[in-house]
């Protein structure tokens, strides 16, 4: 056989594989938002749940789901900020990285429920924080940290080495080296990752059923006061969360329109994680023009 | 390729003001020797020219000179600069790097505006007022022959410039600080012609002020440049003279084979 037949054979092969996933995404997308979007409606957006009757809406879900993903993020972005550039920028190359870079990928590989038991049994048990977003939002950095760090190394990696040398011959120490110019540089890659693990967090069940809980008390979100029980801010009230809704419903939920939330809900959870993915895109690389002063 | 005897060496002696002194450099990287005894005098406000076939060891022993060969290579001997010796883990090795100062092979400036890639060292070594990085940033890219092309784009950002204009941004951003000396590694390998003749001139004019040192591959610019020219074969010293002995009279066989194009 020719290079050339080789060569048309190979790329219709690859051609074929890459149109198999992007069907199959186009698919479930498709099917997921032709059966849910028409069940969107104000009312189902701003409404609270219902237990037994129909017409229930996912407000106090929603509102759960983002919240979470916020708390988390500020609990998970520092550590993993900090692993990732000791583990870029400061790490000597011997056994004790190499076993941090195993330890960090071994996290990754756990089970979410597996993460979400032993989750429930330091935090919720043992610590005594109860069934609470708080514990929801440590489960998740658990669950969360190993991607944002692999994801914030290999970006910080990927940053050409003759920008620390230049750094370097200019005096600058190791650390402003990083912060200022690598960092920088290295910024729409951590961004990615972020809204890449933030999809995950947002879509994430099994982890939160045994830490965060699966009801969602009704809140005041007028009442400012994170310490006030009742109030939308608190966090150390249980949250059922968009996710753990759906699970639910089709579980052991009794109200009559119970697939009509779930296909809904499913929508909703989608849609939001696309926008979430648009827009911190588009800041990006508004963030990035800035720093860089490219226009 | 002929045998030399790399224990054989000419060091011409340098009678005026030193900028910077190597006595007995060892560079190993792990446990290969890349540099040999390098015992080298680098005399001030001249431009002096590190030549050698690849893997000679030249841009090796240039990146001992500020100590950017730190946690990639050990280096041995003394370096004195100013009757210091900087090649002493109690150094400053950033206080050091702000006296000397380097341009690479590669442009790499900053992914910053043109004004920011000035400044931004200058701020962190504590200038603060406007108007004393205003001064500098049009100093020193009028003394790298880029302010004509460049003022009216200074918040532009550094990427868009070419290749040319990059390093000599590069320049602009190690001479803002003020160093004495200016170590180049082939700062024109990756340029063009213009380009390339843009940057000899700039640092013809720069060795008014600066102790220059510039690692090159391309023989007549380092003719065309340089006042003194040191030979450097398989991590030796073989010949150090003026440039113009060095080109017409060598004293050694591996220089004179080298400078006439017989190997390398």
């Amino acid at each position: 056989m020719n290079a050339k037949k080789i060569d048309r054979i190979a790329s219709f092969i690859i051609y074929t594989i890459v149109g198999a996933v992007i069907l199959l995404l186009i698919a479930i997308l498709g099917y997921i938002l032709f059966n849910g979007v028409p069940d969107i409606s104000w009312h189902f957006l701003t409404s609270a749940a219902q237990s037994f009757s129909a017409g229930g809406g996912i407000r106090d879900q929603l509102f759960n789901s983002l919240y979470l993903l916020i708390l988390t993020i500020i609990v998970s972005l520092p550590i993993g900020l900090g692993a990732g550039i000791y583990l870029s920028e400061y790490a000597a190359d011997n056994w004790f990285t190499d076993l941090i870079r195993t330890s960090v990928e071994v996290l990754s590989s756990l089970p979410s429920v597996v993460v979400g038991l032993f989750g429930y049994l330091l935090f919720v048990i043992k610590l005594k924080l109860g069934f609470s977003i708080l514990s929801g939002a440590i489960a998740l950095t658990f669950f969360n940290l190993p991607l944002l760090t692999r994801n914030i190394e290999e970006s910080l990696r990927s940053v050409p080495n003759l920008q620390r040398e230049a750094g370097m011959s200019l005096g600058l120490s190791n650390w402003k080296t990083t912060t200022k110019i690598i960092l920088p540089a290295a910024l729409p890659g951590i961004l990615t990752g972020l809204i890449l693990s933030a999809g995950r967090i947002f879509g994430e069940a099994a982890a939160l059923i045994y830490t965060a809980g699966q009801s969602a008390p009704t809140v005041d979100y007028s009442n400012w006061n994170i310490f006030s029980a009742n109030s939308f801010l608190n966090p150390m009230r249980p949250a059922e969360t968009l996710a753990v809704h759906i699970w639910k419903v089709n579980t052991e939920s009794v109200t009559p329109d119970a697939n009509l939330i779930s296909s809904a809900s499913s929508a909703v959870l989608i849609i939001v994680i696309l926008l979430f993915n648009l827009g911190a895109r588009f800041l990006g690389n508004k963030l990035y023009k800035k720093i860089t002063a490219t226009k | 390729m002929n045998e030399y005897n790399l224990n054989e060496s000419y060091i011409t002696d340098i009678k005026e003001k030193l900028a910077l002194s190597t006595q007995d450099v060892q560079v190993y990287y792990g446990k290969n020797q890349a540099i040999f005894d390098a015992n080298l005098n680098f005399p001030r406000y001249k431009i002096t020219a590190l030549i050698g076939a690849s893997g000679s060891g030249k841009s090796t022993f240039l990146r001992c000179l500020n100590r950017m060969n730190d946690k990639v290579a050990t280096v041995d001997g003394e370096i004195s600069y100013r009757g210091v010796n900087i090649n002493s883990p109690a150094t400053n090795v950033y206080e050091v790097r702000k006296h000397i100062g380097m341009v690479f092979q590669r442009p790499n400036p900053f992914a910053k505006s043109i004004r920011e890639n000035i400044t931004f060292a200058l701020k962190n070594a504590g200038i603060k007022k406007k108007s004393d990085l205003e001064e500098r940033l049009e100093q020193s890219l009028k003394g790298a022959a880029l302010w004509d092309e460049v003022k009216d784009d200074l918040d532009k950002s550094a990427l868009a410039l070419s290749g040319g204009q990059q390093q000599r941004l590069c320049i602009a951003r190690s001479i803002a600080m003020h160093p004495d000396i200016l170590l180049l590694d082939e700062p024109a390998s990756a340029l063009d012609p213009i380009s390339t003749s843009k940057i000899e001139e700039t640092l013809k004019n720069l060795s008014q002020d600066y102790s220059i040192i510039i690692v090159t591959h391309n023989l007549q610019q380092a003719s065309r440049i340089s006042d003194y020219t040191a030979f450097l074969h398989l991590g030796h010293v073989i010949e150090y003279n003026s440039t113009v002995n060095i080109f017409t009279n060598p004293q050694m066989k591996a220089t004179e084979d080298y400078v006439s194009g017989n190997f390398g």
